[in-house]
């Protein structure tokens, strides 16, 4: 699964984007926002403030309780702030 | 249409593609977004997007405002890059028989931009570099159209 960060979430992990295999256990966004934190000490700051941060599943937004399964691609950001 | 790029946009020449050619339009409202320097206090702006996302959730957004209002054209454009105070950021574009069509499907495109569209700024001046906070009452405005939409 590809999975890419942006603004300072992309600043905190350190990377853009990557390529992960995920335990079967994790099934949510929130499950994959609770598995990242554990991958060290930049992402458990990048995600420390789990409830602010977005995500989006093949380029739809999403919410964290969402489904998985079948993504190719998920994201994660903060709040837009374009316009 | 939509487009999202690093370069200006003109906003004449934009209109004149948008009549070109017809002359059953009579209302058209444009709206540009510019970088503010807040007093000196921002020297640069930086946007970062979700190339692929964006262009999807803009033509979402234009589709959704083309079911709601009778629309003659419709156009989005967003920049994106390192744009300086003074420079544009956004132009929406909407063009309707009658005003009241365009000026709300304009503001409609602009509140759902802000809270959907996948960009995001960083500030720079005086006092270093930040990304700037989603601000509450843009989730307002969207609200408001949502209940509107309800009515």
């Amino acid at each position: 699964m590809r999975l890419l960060y942006f603004a300072w979430v992309k600043e905190k992990t350190g990377i853009a984007a990557e390529d992960v295999e995920l335990p079967d256990s994790v099934t949510t966004v929130g499950d994959l926002i609770g598995w990242l934190k554990t991958r060290g000490p930049e992402f458990a700051h990048a995600f420390e403030r789990s409830e602010v941060i977005r995500a989006a599943i093949d380029h739809s937004h999403a919410r964290h309780d969402a489904w998985i399964k079948d993504a190719r691609e998920i994201a994660f950001f903060p709040p837009v702030t374009g316009g | 249409m939509i487009r999202v790029q690093q370069d200006d946009f003109d906003i004449a020449a934009e209109i004149g593609r948008i009549k070109a050619g017809r002359s059953d339009i009579g209302a058209i409202v444009t709206f540009t977004g510019t970088v503010r320097d807040q007093a000196g206090a921002v020297t640069e702006m930086m946007l970062e997007h979700y190339p692929g996302m964006t262009e999807r959730e803009l033509q979402r957004i234009e589709a959704e405002a083309q079911s709601r209002w009778p629309l003659q054209a419709c156009l989005i454009v967003h920049r994106y890059g390192v744009l300086q105070p003074g420079d544009n950021i956004v132009l929406v574009i909407t063009a309707s028989e009658h005003r009241d069509a365009a000026f709300d499907a304009a503001r409609f495109l602009m509140d759902y931009l802000k809270t959907t569209a996948p960009f995001w700024k960083r500030e720079t001046g005086s006092a270093g570099s930040h990304w700037v906070e989603a601000e509450a009452n843009d989730t307002d405005a969207v609200a408001r159209w949502k209940k509107h939409a309800a009515e």
